[in-house]
């Protein structure tokens, strides 16, 4: 692979991740929960997904578990802000914590084992176009499901009822009650959906990336992911092109560095540059006020109690 | 746990302070030592080796230890080590730079512990240091890579530009070039000593740019997980990392604490115990290569045998003059070594390095 393939190859795998986990907040996001916890979640993710390969030698029963996991772990978000009506961003962050801290305490025996690494899947015809075929379409098979999970929710949103009825949902949940739709069981979907994709997310880190389990692997990513999803004012294409524009800075800054190039950048600042270039752009292609008011769930993060 | 939020670090540092205060209340032995670990103990890495010295000295002493683990630098560090000053623990070591100044504050509190702070450069009445040459065993992995090359390029994933990390990579390309003139080193930085993703993608990036030796001061063993899977090699750090890849590990710089741990606590049961500054090499047993990989020419593996014998010895210094820094000014005059005033400032890359160090 030339330099240009491996950067673009490289750069599609460290956006996969975010893509996943950002993806699944969005939708939670739109039906009106904020759930703080994806750092949590794909922690948990990670390590149910690592346990599972290295138990079953099957990735995909990994993935399967990490999708469990995640979906678990937001189970516990959602029953205490949409039953017990806690506050969901205290709620948010102490999942976090607690998926963080339990799954460095069920992985302890995995520490030391590695797995072997899933191989790529390669596309026929169209990986031989050269090259973007190489980095796109011979690729590890769950950046193909990323892809698929965003036409997806592009088109739920966008062109279904259901999609119609998630974001009315998340819009004004007393007209959406109002008019007979139940109103926290469709956010209890809408969260379980978030905890399951940031489940598939950890478990893409752990058995398909690194492939390896150690506490902490996450390493900010879910951070990362929720505030994609603000910054792209919750349309799911720009989640993409803010996962793989970050993604692509970090990937470049590592080639700069290692390239030998006469740049005078102290590398502290290449570090941070992608989060600023992600930053930058997603601001200024969101800068129009309508498209923020019209994206934006107005019933975001707040409690809603049908009986009231 | 690995825990972001600071407030929760906080909540949970006073929580184990409040554990251990429950202890130390009831427990009166004079004997314990205290050790405080900046991340998990985990499998491999820095405290992993620091761990295995605990315990090494806890059976060559008998005394008893306590360890906190996954103490931030900072605030939380001080109340960790009061505590376990307050419970009576004749010794406490803290084992990362950033416990530095909390540890000075805490020592003037209690005058009749012994307090010992690896890889700082602060001591105190009763304050001691003490970190190690790591880039001894550099030097020597350097030496190998230069026989081992195909390409003459290697690549090293780093975390921080400070000093310690510096003479690693300046030893390592100087311990190449010593076998191999044509050998240049590509050096990416993660801003991180702990992102497994990074840490691989770095790799990644090094291999796609034709190294095919690598290596990584940083803390997971993703390096050496991503050489295996491209089929190059790779050197592993702090421990012995042989089983992330078997066939790519063709040695580690590892790190031996626990005759180091077992001299201070006997001195200190004895009471003779002072501060001191050790910065201890192969001389002293803090460094160590694990075992060579068997893809080394048998040759080579006992000329590194004398090697480290002469590095022993002090006959062989891996910044021997000449020195010369990538801008060409002679940093060590033929004949010279580097002095350890020198090594400790160090903020250049030698000749063979191509990357470039922001100024």
């Amino acid at each position: 692979m030339s330099i240009l393939e491996s950067i673009l190859f490289e750069t599609i795998v460290a956006g996969t991740p975010l893509i996943i986990v950002a993806l699944g907040q969005l939708i939670a996001e739109k039906a009106g929960v904020l759930n703080l916890g994806a750092e949590g979640m794909m922690a948990m993710g990670a390590i149910a997904g690592f346990a599972v390969t290295f138990h079953t030698g099957n990735p995909w029963l990994g993935v399967l578990a990490g999708m469990v996991a995640g979906a678990l772990m937001s189970f516990l978000f959602a029953f205490v802000v949409l039953t017990l009506m806690a506050n969901q961003v205290a709620s948010g962050l102490a999942l976090s914590i607690f998926g963080v801290g339990l799954s460095a305490f069920i992985g302890k025996p995995y520490e030391s084992e590695i797995l072997a690494t899933v191989p790529t899947w390669r596309i026929p015809l169209l990986a031989d176009i050269p090259i973007i075929g190489g980095p796109i379409f011979n690729q590890q098979p769950l950046i193909y499901l990323s892809w698929a999970i965003f036409g997806g929710i592009a088109w739920f949103l966008y062109k279904s009822r259901p999609g119609l009825l998630l974001r009315a949902v998340g819009e004004s949940p007393s007209s959406a009650h109002s008019i007979g739709y139940p109103v926290i069981r469709i956010r209890y979907m809408a969260t379980l959906f978030g905890g399951a994709m940031a489940g598939i997310g950890g478990s893409f880190l752990s058995v398909f990336y690194t492939p390896l389990w150690v506490e902490g692997m996450v390493a900010g990513r879910g951070w990362i992911a929720i505030a994609l999803v603000v910054f792209a004012t919750w349309r799911p294409f720009r989640v993409m092109v803010g996962a793989y524009l970050f993604g692509g800075v970090m990937v470049a800054q590592l080639f700069v560095q290692g390239s030998g190039l006469e740049i005078n950048i102290p590398s502290q600042f290449l570090s941070a540059l992608p989060y600023l270039a992600t930053i930058i752009v997603l601001v200024i292609i969101s800068r129009d006020q309508n498209t923020v008011r019209l994206n934006a769930p107005v019933s975001l993060g707040q409690p809603y109690r049908p009986d009231a | 746990m690995v825990i972001k939020n600071k407030l929760a670090k906080t909540l949970v540092t006073t929580a184990l302070v409040a554990v251990a205060s429950l202890f130390s209340a009831t427990s009166m032995a004079a004997e314990n030592v205290g050790f405080v670990y900046v991340s998990p103990i985990g499998d491999a890495g820095w405290t992993y080796q620091h761990d295995l010295g605990r315990l090494q000295m806890e059976k060559a002493t008998g005394v008893t230890t306590k360890y906190v683990e996954n103490v931030p630098e900072g605030p939380d560090a001080e109340r960790v080590i009061r505590e376990m000053a307050k419970r009576g623990d004749k010794v406490i070591f803290a084992t990362s730079f950033g416990y530095m100044n909390p540890m000075l504050k805490v020592s003037k509190q209690f005058p009749n512990t012994a307090f010992v702070h690896a890889t700082g450069y602060k001591m105190g009445k009763n304050m001691g240091l003490y970190n190690a040459r790591f880039y001894e065993g550099r030097y020597l992995t350097g030496v190998i890579a230069g026989e081992m090359t195909k390409s003459n390029v290697l690549g090293y994933v780093a975390a921080f530009p400070i000093p310690e990390v510096l003479q690693g990579i300046n030893a390592f390309i100087q311990g190449a070039r010593s076998v191999n003139p044509k050998a240049e080193l590509r050096v990416i930085w993660v801003n991180s000593w702990f992102d497994p993703g990074k840490e691989r993608q770095a790799s990644l990036t090094l291999m796609s740019q034709d190294a095919d030796v690598i290596t990584h001061h940083t803390d997971s063993t993703a390096v050496v997980q991503a050489a295996e899977e491209k089929g190059k090699y790779a050197f592993g750090y702090h421990s012995d990392m042989s089983k992330y890849g078997s066939k790519a590990h063709l040695t580690a710089t590892t790190h031996h604490w626990g005759n180091y741990y077992t001299k201070v606590v006997k001195a200190a049961m004895s009471g003779n115990w002072k501060p001191e500054n050790i910065w201890g090499g192969y001389k002293e047993g803090m460094i160590a290569l694990a075992p060579l990989n068997p893809a080394i020419p048998a040759e080579l593996q006992s000329r590194i045998a004398s090697m480290e014998k002469q590095i022993a010895a002090g006959t062989l210094h891996p910044f021997k003059g000449p020195v010369v820094d990538q801008d060409g000014k002679t940093r060590v005059a033929a004949g010279q070594t580097m002095s350890d005033g020198d090594l400790s400032g160090m903020d250049y890359y030698v000749q063979g390095v191509v990357s470039k160090l922001a100024k």
